[in-house]
């Protein structure tokens, strides 16, 4: 090194300095804005929960399915189908056909399972999928970028994708878009069973509960340890001790909010 | 100042100065496969997702796939000129340039395919909008624009006294001479731009290293943060990386052996360098042959319900042959030729068959998890179409047509960094036909 270059070196060294220091605030900055970003814009108003949070908080939904009562005759999903729009090719409350290890038969109509610790919800990028103070998990296709992570993620496979544009009907167009009652239906976005809670806010059983023959459908309130078929009111806690409840993939840590009473018992 | 650039480094400037006519087809060749898989993709944002073969139930396929593995390949720069030079191995130098370029395109096609595969690429800025830090895609984008941005520098700051060579020693034309200035006009290879350059390239293979490493484990933790069997395994992190620095360690091969024929260096890139690379690619042939039996070995010996469905699936379900193949042709038949044929053709065969092989690896670790059961009891079946063989081939495509475009623009050899080498790794001749051989 000569001796010429030495206060090249220096100013070098000093612009070296302040940009380093630049770079830590700016690098500061930006990471103390990020973590605190949700809270501000919340603060702001600009809520990331916006109208997410409206539901009762007193209420906290449930269900539970009789699987000693189903036949397997899917009018549940034929008045989920009908009372939603639900595009063809989906079924937001699929009945499966089940076989145990002693060959007995028998039929599992699985909804959405409203899990409390929600593994759709964990993996939304952009919390579309959310989940309300009353324990619906509910999806704003306004906001749904269409990755599909929530279907990989989902356990129960509930989730249904629009993989094109649904046929509409002048009906289900001429209502106006909610996530609690989500149609028109659109492309490219992630769909699932909404608990029917546009029926909920009414006081209404949900369309499967309604939809069933058989009355092996309960939906009501944990809060109130009652879950109703429209016929019969039960208490939730007792029913389940008494007849054996059970949920679906407990070993998960999921949380279902839908109980199952099984298809044999005494 | 700067030495003159030799008469003997004549071979790495004159793809720059002088384009065949059989180039200028090759290029016609890539963009008509790039624009049929522009038209296959237009198709499907019009239509929708449902050109692809993806269902409810199998919701990622081959987008998916190709997204690690192009993710994957980008590890070849982070490897040969980062760690390689932080362990001083000097035979690297006339492949640094080469492998950090490899990593720079490999990001940019593979980091397109989750967006081809989006359902609303209208609403990509939602994930700047509302982005939750608690989704491991966020971690995703996070880590591959810092990687993206990260290994754009690493390529660019030894370009730099490149730069300055070609300026002095090939006659520009407008746009290149703009580009060249623009990029490294301010060179004048001072002893103090050489240190601070020295310094920086230093501090940048330190840091890459980490950030190339991170990538591929959050993107691997994509599928390992679920509760799917297959997917959520704890090997998942150490598996991604280690297939991705082995199908980098393929892909640098095969470039450095098209680049030597076509451009005629084989005065720079020489059987030396691809037995080194040759015994690293067998080194991580054998690590991966390590992983996939603790995966399987785990997943099976216990014999869990859904372990068992899933590996059945695997290895008689409609993949069969792919897993097979992986396995056999891909990971079993490459660690034999890279022993018993250590000649150029031999390292560039297994090369191939490990790339090949390592696609069909992330093709089978998004597909059959998917397609195992998790309510209804019936496999789930997914067959690609037209639409994504169209895309897939437009990226491969796309991929050559930006290292042929750069390979144009900029020395594809680091002629600086040969001219610095302390030792000469020159071959004797006869290794070389003995190598051929």
């Amino acid at each position: 090194m000569s001796e010429s270059e030495e206060p090249e070196e220096q100013e070098m060294e000093g612009s070296r300095r302040r940009f380093i220091r630049l770079a830590v605030v700016g690098v500061g900055a930006a990471g103390i804005t990020t973590l605190f970003s949700s809270k501000l814009i919340e603060a702001v108003g600009f809520s990331r929960g916006d109208v997410r949070a409206a539901a009762p908080a007193r209420r906290q939904w449930v269900m539970l399915i009789d699987l000693k009562k189903c036949d397997g005759c899917r009018k549940c999903t034929e008045a989920c189908n009908t009372e939603h729009f639900v595009p063809p090719g989906q079924e937001w409350i699929t009945v499966y056909e089940v076989q145990d290890e002693f060959g007995f038969r028998y039929f599992l109509p699985r909804p959405c399972m409203h899990c409390e610790n929600a593994p759709c919800l964990k993996v939304c990028p952009v919390g579309a999928t959310f989940r309300r103070e009353d324990g619906v998990v509910l999806v704003d296709h306004r906001r749904c970028i269409g990755c599909r992570y929530c279907m990989a993620a989902c356990p129960y496979d509930v989730r249904a994708f629009n993989w094109s544009e649904p046929p509409h009907t002048p009906e289900e167009l001429a209502h106006t878009y909610r996530p609690e009652a989500p149609w028109p239906h659109r492309m490219g976005v992630v769909e699932k069973c909404m608990f029917c809670a546009h029926r909920a806010e009414e006081g209404e059983l949900p369309a499967c509960v309604r939809g069933c023959p058989m009355d092996a459908i309960y939906f009501g309130d944990l809060r109130e340890d009652a879950v109703s078929n429209g016929r019969e009111v039960l208490r939730l806690s007792e029913t389940l001790r008494r007849d054996h409840g059970f949920r679906l993939k407990e070993e998960l840590g999921t949380e279902p909010r839908v109980w199952y009473l099984p298809a044999r018992r005494d | 100042m700067e030495p003159d650039v030799s008469a003997s480094d004549a071979e790495i400037l004159e793809p720059l100065r002088r384009t065949t006519w059989r180039f200028y087809v090759l290029l016609a060749g890539l963009a008509a496969v790039v624009g049929w898989g522009v038209y296959a993709y237009s198709w499907q944002l019009r239509e929708g997702l449902s050109v692809t073969g993806l269902t409810d139930r199998v919701s990622w396929g081959v987008y998916i796939s190709n997204f690690v593995f192009f993710i994957g390949i980008s590890h070849a720069g982070t490897l040969i000129s980062a760690i390689l030079r932080v362990t001083r191995a000097e035979w690297r130098r006339p492949i640094t340039r080469m492998a950090e370029s490899i990593t720079v395109m490999a990001i940019v096609v593979g980091a397109g395919f989750p967006l081809i595969d989006l359902g609303r690429p209208d609403r990509l800025m939602n994930v700047f909008f509302y982005g939750r830090l608690e989704s491991a895609i966020l971690w995703d984008f996070i880590s591959i624009f810092t990687y993206l941005t990260g290994s754009l520098l690493y390529l660019l700051l030894p370009l730099i006294p490149d730069l300055a060579v070609v300026r002095r020693s090939v006659a520009l034309g407008r746009f290149r001479s703009f580009l060249y200035t623009r990029l490294g006009g301010r060179w004048t290879g001072s002893a103090v731009q050489k240190r601070s350059l020295e310094k920086s390239i230093g501090l940048m293979a330190v840091i890459i290293i980490p950030v190339a490493i991170s990538v591929h484990t959050v993107v691997s933790w994509i599928f390992g943060m679920t509760l799917r069997v297959g997917w959520h395994s704890a090997i998942f992190g150490v598996y991604f990386v280690g297939g991705a620095i082995f199908s980098g360690i393929a892909t640098i091969l095969i470039a450095m052996a098209v680049f030597r024929r076509v451009y005629h260096l084989e005065k720079y890139i020489t059987p030396l360098h691809f037995r080194n690379l040759g015994a690293l690619l067998l080194v991580l042939d054998l690590v991966m042959i390590y992983f996939t039996l603790s995966e399987y070995l785990t997943a099976t010996y216990g014999a869990e319900t859904r372990d068992v469905a899933w590996v059945r699936i695997l290895s008689t379900g409609p993949y069969a042959i792919l897993f097979w193949g992986m396995l056999l042709g891909g990971l079993v038949l490459p660690a034999f030729l890279l022993v018993f044929r250590r000649g150029i053709a031999g390292i560039v065969v297994a090369a191939i068959l490990v790339d090949v092989a390592m696609w069909m690896e992330r093709f089978l670790i998004v597909v059959p998890t998917m397609m195992t059961p998790q309510m209804a009891f019936t496999w789930n079946l997914y067959t690609p179409t037209w639409i994504e063989w169209s895309i897939t081939a437009a990226a491969i495509a796309g991929f050559a047509l930006l290292y042929a475009l750069f390979s144009k623009l900029f020395p594809i050899v680091s002629i600086w960094e040969i001219q610095e080498q302390p030792a000469p790794a020159a071959e004797p001749a006869a290794t070389e036909q003995e190598a051929v051989a």
